[in-house]
């Protein structure tokens, strides 16, 4: 059993720039800030190593930072320019009883992450449906759909906070 | 006097119209598709069980639209789930009846304003029939609303009400 001190040294050690900050002063547990295109070799190694044995993702989510500035567009709405998305990891070990959280940040104009897909296999629809509700692309991800809004959805990323819903859906009017 | 004036003394013939007959059959033997939604559909199939027994009216769930002479619309209509509940009732055979039941169903409950994934109401795609109100309904209610469509296929006709 590790505290999240001692699972932020070892991975400074072994990965060096890729681990930024570890934020201890949120309310939560600590959370490790991991660059975004790093994560798959990070994460295999915490599934792996003696001592870590981090079998289990008990979730993963995606989060709209929206820290970016506000624009009104032509309609009055407000969108959000610039600024991040962000996946945050929750690991735990069965065998040594212990939990550590990840994120990771990525650009909301581009946001790319590094799919976990082939370490923990259950990323799988967790990681579609990051990506169905926020619009964050997994790279490498075998099978990246939209898993709840319908296929042809084309109206955006509904959990985004700048999200317009559309009129209509299919002949459907959509708004009350 | 007619050719079978008083003929017969057998006490089961009945004379009736035969749109009386007809919509007593269709009343008396609704058999609904299987469909539910939320948790309007346990109320659904509490009211299908033995305390309620949906079966006194002659009501059963049945597998396939094919068989079935009417749809409980019993839940959240997301609008995925509404262009499959759109082509399912137009496999079920005519005459078909639909129940709305639930606030959901009805007008999109309480996903009115922010459930950007809910159908605002099923009437905006296939017309209903009845509309039993309630978040969810208790089992009461959908009897009620069952007895209403039962009324309602009762009186129905092919003739205009003034000539």
């Amino acid at each position: 059993m590790k505290n999240a001190e001692e699972i932020f040294e070892i991975l400074k050690q072994q990965f060096g720039d890729s681990i930024l900050v570890m934020d201890k002063d949120s309310p939560t547990e600590p959370i490790i800030n991991i660059a975004p295109l790093q994560i798959h070799k990070i994460a295999a190694f915490l599934r792996e190593t003696e001592g870590l044995k981090f079998d289990s993702l008990m979730c993963l989510s995606g989060v709209d930072d929206a820290n970016g500035t506000k624009v009104k567009d032509a309609d009055g709405y407000d969108t959000i320019q610039g600024g991040t998305l962000s996946v945050y990891y929750h690991l735990d070990s069965v065998e040594l009883r212990h939990k550590i959280t990840l994120k990771v940040s990525t650009d909301r104009e581009n946001p790319q992450v590094e799919s976990v897909e082939n370490v923990w296999r259950c990323a799988d629809w967790h990681e579609r449906e990051a990506f169905d509700m926020y619009g964050i692309v997994f790279l490498n991800h075998s099978d990246l759909r939209r898993i709840l809004m319908p296929y042809d959805w084309e109206a955006g990323y509904p959990l985004r906070k700048d999200y317009k819903n559309p009129e209509f859906y299919q002949g459907m009017k959509v708004p009350y | 006097m007619g050719l079978l004036d008083k003929e017969f003394s057998d006490g089961n013939i009945v004379i009736a119209p035969v749109e009386d007959v007809l919509n007593w059959a269709r009343l008396s033997s609704i058999w609904q598709l299987g469909f539910g939604l939320a948790c309007c559909a346990i109320e659904m199939m509490a009211t299908s069980a033995s305390h309620y027994d949906f079966d006194r009216f002659g009501v059963i769930p049945r597998n396939t639209p094919r068989q079935a002479d009417a749809i409980i619309i019993s839940g959240t209509v997301t609008l995925k789930m509404a262009t499959r509940i759109k082509r399912l009732y137009e496999q079920i055979p005519d005459p078909k009846y639909i129940i709305s039941m639930g606030s959901c169903s009805n007008c999109g409950g309480p996903y009115w304003e922010h459930g950007y994934h809910v159908l605002k109401g099923i009437d905006r795609v296939i017309p209903v029939d009845v509309y039993v109100p309630g978040c969810p309904p208790r089992p009461e209610a959908l009897l009620e609303g069952l007895l209403k469509l039962r009324d309602k296929i009762r009186h129905e006709t092919l003739r205009k009400k003034s000539v």
